[in-house]
């Protein structure tokens, strides 16, 4: 290489270095901190750097500035317009002042933690031919000096943190095909690991991982058997091909068992019937090693589904009692409406007991030892047969997730009460990309509220070590709210179609703070601190199924409530 | 703020599968020429139906009944018989109406009652495939949006902004041929 070569490569490097020295400067911000092994596994109260804080999902922080005491006193210190519409879902990461936003059309927002003044703004521009089945995205993940992002073209993309600029860029799958991502990406160990969405187009789901520095893909595991693999004879002729089985929530790992759990999507098309099977390892929680990839064991929650009863949030890793032994467990308050509890190991992963946490009318029993469900089949629609049934499609809780307090000892679960669905199955042909439900029309639009319904939404509370509730607050409105616990005994969550942004009290439900934001809240809410004190940010943006669920509560009760959209990034703290 | 904010711009997943890239520099789409199965429909392209046991067969009105679910449709070079399968956005959703209930301007832009409109929803782009029967309105699977056949595709439910496109047709002998470009956008606009 010649000097003058070496000299225009440096150049542009050098005046980078120098942008980036200013922007740090006139923001008052420390020097970037790099995002490290040891940092990930070690919750540090001052940031939160994961998608769940911790790698074990528990939406948890230990701060405790901000209490019952004096959180009726919470004020928002500042704001940020997105200039985005539909479903703001990420939580705001943040590390050591710098905050990182994603937002539907994937822009990402690197913000002063503490100001809201914007660093940088990374902007996507999608194909003009992509569809968004769910336009949304559920957060950045950081490690050393990058922030990684899912796309919904089906990209992963590396940024430099302090700067927005591309790193690298790899595509992770044809999105023309019916690919795409929403979820947060998880690191472990410079392994980066994303799943991908699409189980109403048609895709063979998998999850794969790629080296954080370079981009190079490193493994690729899908959730459907190819013929000959294990768990392949539950699925008849070529519908492995195209039976869906997506994974679209950032995963839980655990450091000891070096192994990364996994909550797996519907079967596809959605009836049953299309494809005669338990359907390996669809509506499932699958362990896979993150240095290789593979498989090392799996529980399905319910098999050959036919009510889109995805699995996909990822079990909180939560340690509990049983029969006065403690159980190193897996906890998943499911969308089928049940409560599982079951026991990880090396070996194996061991149903230990599961209990409805919503009105449930389609398992008529589930066996003690395997937990597999038996089902009550006039509930279980299929092609050109009409099944009402409950929960809805939705489920007792779709994606947004569950949070657990450890002192408490209190698992918080964000559940819909007292809706259903009717649907019936028509036949479909596959077209790469195009829809793949196979759903009918129904008379009722498919969805309906229970005879004597007082409410919808739910805030519930249980005791993980007695498997009973502790309490629970209703909402008329639906509920879409992620939750966030904290040591103040506080837990946080929006989710209700009145725009709100509530603390409630964890030990009763009782209500103690509450703040109408711009839009409904449907975000992930998170803790930190900046100069020692705490404040708490999350995302208000209202859209994708929370809005087509209000549409539907709409039709059947002749109701026209309204919910604006537009995303804004809040940030609250004490006075 | 005093720092200016920085904005960098990505590549598409297309860009990079036209240079075969995985990173890098991508020459724009524009320079390397458009493939004519990715071209939209022109005025003279056969109309063929998409998928069924019909499949690749031309449209005619015969073939038709009134009032039903549309079927999806492409357009076909009928010089090299290309089929414009090569983008989504040349996806069409196709019914008959009725004649009488249609206003003159309407009606012109149909063949024999053949009206074919753009099967990308306006919303967030998805296939609009649905169909509620009692109302006559297509209907998107992804976000419940509504359009009126009758009226444009007039939007009459759901978060979508504006009606689908509409793509002109005209009869030709027997069959159905394309008469025009697309009247109005197709898919939906990138916010920002």
């Amino acid at each position: 290489m010649s000097a003058t070569t070496r000299l225009a490569l440096f150049l542009p490097a050098l005046t980078l270095f120098s942008l980036l020295s200013t922007a740090v400067l006139a923001q008052n911000l420390p020097p970037y901190m790099s995002v490290t092994d040891a940092r990930l596994r070690n919750q540090d109260n001052d940031s939160w750097l994961l998608y769940r804080g911790s790698y074990d999902s528990h939406g948890y922080s230990a701060l405790d500035q901000i209490d019952t005491d004096n959180v009726a006193n919470l004020k928002p210190v500042w704001s940020f317009s997105t200039g985005l519409r539909e479903g703001h879902q990420a939580p705001p990461i943040v590390n050591n002042g710098y905050m990182y936003v994603s937002t539907p059309q994937n822009h990402v927002l690197a913000l002063n933690a503490v100001t809201g003044d914007l660093l940088w703004r990374y902007v996507r521009y999608l194909p003009d031919d992509l569809q968004q089945f769910h336009p949304t995205n559920r957060g950045v993940a950081l490690y050393g000096d990058l922030a990684y992002l899912a796309t919904v073209d089906a990209f992963l993309v590396a940024l430099d943190a302090l700067t927005g600029e591309v790193v690298w860029e790899v595509a992770v799958e044809d999105y023309y095909n019916g690919y795409y991502m929403t979820m947060a990406p998880l690191i472990v160990e410079g392994v980066v690991m994303v799943g991908v969405s699409g189980g109403e187009l048609g895709i063979r789901g998998f999850v794969a991982a790629f080296d954080a520095e370079t981009g190079e893909e490193l493994w690729k595991t899908y959730t459907i058997p190819a013929p000959g693999e294990p768990g392949s004879e539950s699925w008849p002729e070529d519908t492995w091909k195209t039976g869906g089985v997506p994974v679209w929530i950032t995963g839980s790992y655990d450091p000891d068992l070096n192994l990364t759990y996994w909550g797996t999507g519907n079967g596809g098309p959605w009836m049953g019937d299309t494809r005669p099977g338990d359907n390996l390892y669809s509506t499932s929680v699958i362990a896979l090693d993150p240095k290789t990839g593979a498989l090392k064991n799996h529980h399905q929650y319910h098999w050959n589904d036919s009510w889109d009863w995805d699995e996909v949030s990822a079990p909180l890793l939560i340690d509990y009692e049983r029969k006065g032994k403690t159980v190193k467990g897996l906890v998943h308050p499911g969308r089928n409406g049940y409560l599982w509890f079951l026991e990880r190991s090396a070996e194996q992963i061991k149903f230990v007991d599961a209990n409805p946490y919503v009105y449930q009318d389609v398992f008529t029993s589930i066996d003690a030892i395997t937990g597999r469900p038996e089902y009550d089949m006039t509930k279980k629609p299929g092609t050109g047969y009409e099944a009402s049934f409950c929960p809805s499609l939705w489920g007792g809780k779709d994606w947004p997730p569950a949070a657990f307090d450890p002192n408490s000892r209190l698992l918080f679960i964000p559940a819909n009460e007292n809706v259903c669905s009717t649907m019936v199955g028509e036949e479909i042909e596959y077209s790469p990309g195009r829809a793949y439900m196979g759903r009918g029309t129904s008379d009722d639009g498919g969805f309906f509220v229970r005879d004597g319904a007082d409410h919808i939404g739910e805030l519930q509370a249980w005791n993980v070590d007695t498997g009973e509730r502790a309490w629970t607050t209703t909402f008329e409105s639906h509920n879409w709210g992620p939750i966030l616990a904290t040591a103040g005994d506080l837990v946080f969550m929006g989710g209700t179609n009145d725009r709100k942004f509530r603390a409630f009290d964890s030990t009763s439900g009782k209500v103690l703070w509450e703040y109408p934001t711009n839009s409904g809240v449907i975000g992930v809410p998170v803790t930190f601190t900046a100069d020692g004190k705490q404040y708490v940010a999350v995302q208000s943006g209202w859209g994708v199924d929370a809005q087509r669920e209000q549409n539907l509560i709409n039709m059947t009760r002749g109701s026209d409530t309204y919910v604006p959209q537009g995303g804004v990034v809040w940030v609250f703290a004490l006075p | 703020m005093s720092a200016t904010p920085k904005t960098s711009k990505a590549l598409t997943r297309r860009s990079f599968l036209q240079t075969g890239m995985v990173t890098g520099f991508v020459l724009p789409s524009t320079v390397l020429g458009q493939p004519p199965n990715r071209a939209r429909p022109k005025a003279g392209d056969w109309l063929v139906f998409d998928g069924g046991e019909k499949s690749g067969e031309r449209i005619t009105p015969a073939l038709l009944e009134l009032d039903q679910r549309p079927v999806a449709a492409l357009a076909k070079e009928p010089e090299t018989e290309t089929l414009r399968d090569g983008s989504r956005l040349n996806r069409v959703m196709v019914t008959k109406l009725d004649l009488a209930r249609l206003d003159n301007a309407t009606g012109d832009l149909t063949a024999d009652g053949v009206i074919a409109y753009s099967a990308v929803c306006t919303h967030t782009g998805c296939d609009v495939t649905n169909w509620d029967p009692d109302n006559l309105f297509m209907a998107c699977p992804c976000h419940e949006s509504k359009f009126d056949v009758y009226n444009n595709a007039k939007v009459v439910g759901g978060p979508a902004p504006r009606p689908l496109a509409l793509l002109p047709l005209r009869l030709d002998g027997d069959a159905i041929v394309i008469a025009d470009i697309f009247q109005g956008r197709v898919g939906f606009t990138q916010q920002f």
